[in-house]
């Protein structure tokens, strides 16, 4: 107990794994809270079982949760676990041989029975019978451990087992040099209305700590320093939850209540369940027939003169493409997240993969511009949903925000931004009723239409999905006419102002990594990896697909290569490659299952020559 | 078009109040023809489109215009839904029994039968009845009237937009081109053979003499001299009764009953989707008119990171 020695490290990764009843995700999360406490940055990757309820104590019916903590900023939930949690025999058969080489594995001792092994699918003790040689093994007892600790709480012996993750937590808390009384504080508010379930808590968390400390178990404890984070108040959100904040705080920002229209879809359900909490923020949430009822009651909203909004996955996307046509066409104010999983048709809807892009940019009939951006991060979805109701009520016209299920279920922490930090929206609706009022008169700088509202005294007109002139918005079928407003929707998209892109590294060199939306992270995370190898690579994100920022091109042509690792088979490489006339290499992977790090490194390589 | 003009102004409310949102097909050119807002938008969303504008702003007076292929075909989705919810739109349902504006094939409203382009041996399919269909789905407002019968037409349209819920006005439409002839037996100088006024708290008699009326016969209606039954046994028409309305719904002249025309349903007393869409809005705000964006972007878990500053030999957070 007195020569443990402090093993300085600047990033961990931990993986947990162990049947649903194990609390294997409040562990996980509860580290996640207490390591951004004490400053590292952290990033979480909850992984669910796919397959509905399988049986305990099975592979099928084991669910994860890794984390990675770093001293410095960290991007992705990490390649391999440098220590993996696995609560009984099927949680070790699942996860072990992610575990990086030399990597912990801990375990509860008290579950290798005969039949938990024949259950997990193992023929013999891997702990014995060479299956994890090369692996730091710490078998402990933790049901036994556990029950002692609570010989003294009055509760069944079933329920006392419950308190086991709190137990884990404890040696864990030991392990990574974590301040317990954080746990301890999180245990007394969270079951304070539950006296025995807290005292069972505490006491399990407690006897894991000491564990840690007393018994010669662990020869090193990991010490992270904490990372340079922007000091303010944080939480852990999922990008589908903060999306859903992104248009409550539209809406206080520009004045107008959100009429969002949607059917549910995985995995983007979640954007419309919370917002429906909503309402006294007034997004008002209509649940709709499908897909298509789903957008035209937001396009309904939006002629009304709030802000329509309408959420979706792939093939709900395909459904409101027709829809989407005539909001380009009548150049209304519309927003579509659209949370990409593994396609095509109903493909794969837990996974998670970035192929809508090519649906969003050309997925309409007829010439059908509208901007399309990407969020990269869980908390990057508040900003991104945010900026996309801005640019849609600036040039009146429907954005496409592409976001995806790694971001959209997946948590990180959040800066919290506070309501005076956001900036105004601006709306302008015409509303003097000597005006000379013409729908298609045009801000001559954005482009966009004048909006007058039903309601608006004497302002009336009436506009729709056929060709329309391009002043007075009457149907026009003349030749000319169709020609100068097919040119006008398309430079009123590609003249949008988007943000230069910021090039990480240096602004030349032998190789540029494009990311976007969710590979943001794995690319970073990457990129800075070989760069620290003092490798000529630098790497952008791309957060406006259409337009693309003016200053890409220019920056492409810097760098003898490009490579664009993406999760589809090199759909931004084909955009790319035909805009910018450069040869892209592309890393494409398709299994439902984001990017680690190591992946595009080692294609970094490849391409390097190496 | 002259009815609903007439129902419009008959309802008082001022033009720019007004926005009459359109599907697609001949008589969806509707908007353009009258001095209001106006939405002509894509095949069969009419209704879908007209709920997000009415709950936008609930304040306006919505007209859905829209034709047999585009509400019953490709839009009977959406159209199922708005009469289940039950919102408060004016839902004119312009039925020529075949698709216009692609020049002539057949619509789920079609007859059996009947030769189409697309159906040049004739029509195999059953045809739907929209107000069956409506009063089956729980149908607050359901009325019919036949184009040519301009003061028929005005009187329900006016009705069915003061009426707080989902109205549903089906209007036979006499297509010239592609359906010439379909419903003339209902609009033409025979129409009184053909078709029965309801009126609320009126006997059902019909007839170009008014020798005809519609009896009970068990649980179903049918039709009778008036002649051959005593005076009480004729069905007296009450909008109210929604078991008599599906009945009058369905009677179709193949079955060798009159079509039933006029209010045959109203039921002015189930809330719309729209007013609780808002009732309970202003619920949820009531109960938590304190929490601000800030209250709401900081809910949860949350910490606060304080700055730290890194030196060469570590960092520190202060
Ligand atoms: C998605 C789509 N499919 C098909 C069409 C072609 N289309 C236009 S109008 C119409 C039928 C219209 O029939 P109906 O609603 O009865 O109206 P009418 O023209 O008879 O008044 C069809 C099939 C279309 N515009 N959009």
């Amino acid at each position: 107990m007195s020569q443990v020695k402090e093993k300085d490290v600047d990033q961990v990764v931990i993986k947990f794994t162990g049947d649903s009843g194990d609390g294997m995700q409040l562990v996980g999360n509860q580290l996640t809270a207490l390591s951004a406490l004490s400053g590292n940055d952290v990033n979480s990757l909850p992984d669910y079982p796919s397959e509905i309820r399988a049986p305990a104590g099975t592979v099928a019916g084991i669910s994860g949760f890794q984390i990675a903590l770093g001293s410095k900023k960290i991007h992705t939930a990490g390649d391999y676990p440098d220590v993996l949690v696995a609560m009984n025999p099927a949680a070790v058969k699942h996860s072990y041989h992610f575990v990086a080489k030399g990597g912990m594995i801990i375990t509860d001792s008290d579950t290798y029975t005969e039949k938990a092994l024949e259950k997990a699918g193992f023929t013999s003790d891997p702990r014995e019978d060479g299956t994890l040689a090369g692996y730091d093994v710490k078998a402990i007892p933790f049901t036994t451990l556990t029950r002692e600790a609570l010989k003294d709480v009055d509760m069944p012996a079933k329920d006392k087992d419950r308190s086991k993750n709190f137990f884990v937590l404890g040696v864990l808390c030991w392990l990574f040099n974590k301040n317990p009384d954080e746990v301890i504080n999180f245990i007394h508010t969270k079951f304070g209305k539950l006296p025995v379930v807290m005292q069972a808590n505490d006491a399990a968390f407690k006897a894991g700590f000491n564990y840690g400390e007393t018994t010669v178990m662990f020869q090193s404890r990991y010490k992270l320093n904490a990372a340079s984070i922007e000091p303010g108040l944080y939480r852990n959100i999922t990008g589908n939850e903060a999306a859903a904040l992104g248009i409550a705080a539209a809406s206080k920002k520009s004045g107008l209540p959100i009429v969002f229209g949607s059917y549910p879809i995985t995995p983007s359900t979640e954007i419309f369940q919370e917002g429906s909490k909503l309402k006294n923020f007034d997004v008002i949430t209509m649940q709709m027939e499908d897909e298509i009822a789903g957008i035209c009651a937001a396009i309904g909203g939006s002629l009304s003169g709030k802000l329509g909004v309408t959420n979706t996955s792939g093939p709900g996307l395909a459904l409101k493409g027709e829809a989407l046509g005539m909001a380009v066409m009548m150049e209304i104010p519309l927003v579509v997240i659209d949370v990409q999983r593994g396609g095509p048709s109903t493909g794969l809807p837990t996974k998670t993969e970035q192929s809508d892009l090519l649906q969003a940019m050309y997925g309409r009939n007829g010439d059908s511009p509208l901007p399309i951006l990407a969020a990269s991060t869980p908390d990057d979805c508040f900003d991104a949903t945010f900026e996309a109701c801005s640019i849609a009520l600036k040039y009146m016209t429907p954005v496409v925000l592409l976001t995806d299920g790694y971001i959209g279920q997946g948590s990180c922490p959040w800066k919290v931004p506070k309501e005076s930090e956001l900036p105004d929206i601006p709306v302008k609706f015409i509303d003097d009723p000597d005006y000379d009022y013409k729908p298609y008169r045009r801000d001559s700088k954005t482009l966009a239409r004048e909006w007058a509202i039903p309601g608006a005294k004497n302002l009336q007109h009436r506009i729709g999905s056929l060709e329309k002139d391009a002043l007075t918005g009457a149907v026009s079928h003349v030749p000319q006419n169709h020609q100068v407003m097919t040119d006008t929707r398309m430079a009123k998209v590609a003249n949008i102002e988007v943000p230069d892109c910021e090039i990480n590294g240096a602004d030349s060199g032998d190789l540029l990594v494009i990311s976007w939306g969710g590979t943001f992270g794995a690319v970073k995370g990457a990129v800075d990896r070989v760069m620290a190898e003092g490798k000529s690579v630098s790497s952008i994100n791309l957060r406006w697909i259409n337009p693309m920022p003016k200053n890409l091109g220019k920056a492409i042509s810097r760098f003898k290569k490009v490579l664009i690792p993406e999760l589809n088979t090199g759909q931004l490489a084909t955009l790319i490659r035909s805009r910018y006339l450069v040869d892209v290499e592309t890393l494409s992977k398709v299994k439902g299952d984001p990017f680690r790090e190591y992946e595009v490194v080692d294609k970094i390589k490849e391409v390097l020559g190496e | 078009m002259a009815s609903t003009r007439a129902a419009m102004a008959n309802r008082g409310v001022p033009r720019d109040e007004v926005a009459i949102v359109s599907g697609i097909g001949c008589s969806s050119r509707f908007p353009y023809y009258m001095e209001t807002y106006g939405f002509h938008t894509i095949h069969g969303r009419a209704a879908a489109i007209a709920s997000g504008l009415k709950v936008g702003n609930p304040a306006l007076d919505v007209w859905v215009i829209s034709g047999d292929g585009d509400s019953t075909a490709i839009g009977g989705n959406h159209f199922i839904h708005a009469v289940r919810r039950n919102i408060n739109l004016n839902y004119v349902l312009i039925n020529n029994k075949i698709y216009g504006l692609t020049k002539g094939q057949y619509s789920p409203t079609s007859e059996l039968g009947q030769l189409t382009k697309t159906t040049p041996y004739g029509v195999v399919d059953y045809p739907m009845q929209p107000l069956k269909v409506a009063m089956g789905l729980g149908g607050t407002f359901i009325a019919r009237s036949a184009d040519k019968d301009i003061k028929l037409s005005e009187e329900i349209l006016t009705r069915g937009a003061n009426h707080n819920g989902f109205s549903l006005c089906e209007i036979y439409s006499n297509c010239v081109i592609f359906n010439e002839g379909a419903t003339d037996h209902l609009s033409g100088k025979d129409k009184a053979e053909y078709s029965v006024v309801c009126r609320h708290g009126e006997k059902l008699i019909f007839g170009k003499d008014k020798q005809l009326c519609i009896v009970q016969d068990g649980i179903r209606l049918k039709a009778a001299k008036v002649s051959d039954v005593s005076e009480s046994d004729i069905v007296v028409h009450d909008e109210r009764n929604a078991e008599l309305a599906y009945l009058l719904s369905a009677m179709n002249n193949a079955d060798g009953q009159p079509v039933a025309f006029g209010v045959l349903y109203c039921d002015p007393d189930k809330k719309s989707y729209d007013d609780m869409v808002y009732e309970q809005v202003n619920d949820v705000k009531a109960k938590k008119s304190g929490e601000s964006l800030d209250d709401l972007l900081s809910s949860g878990n949350t910490w606060t990171v304080s700055s730290t500053i890194c030196t060469s030999t570590g960092c520190k957070t202060m």
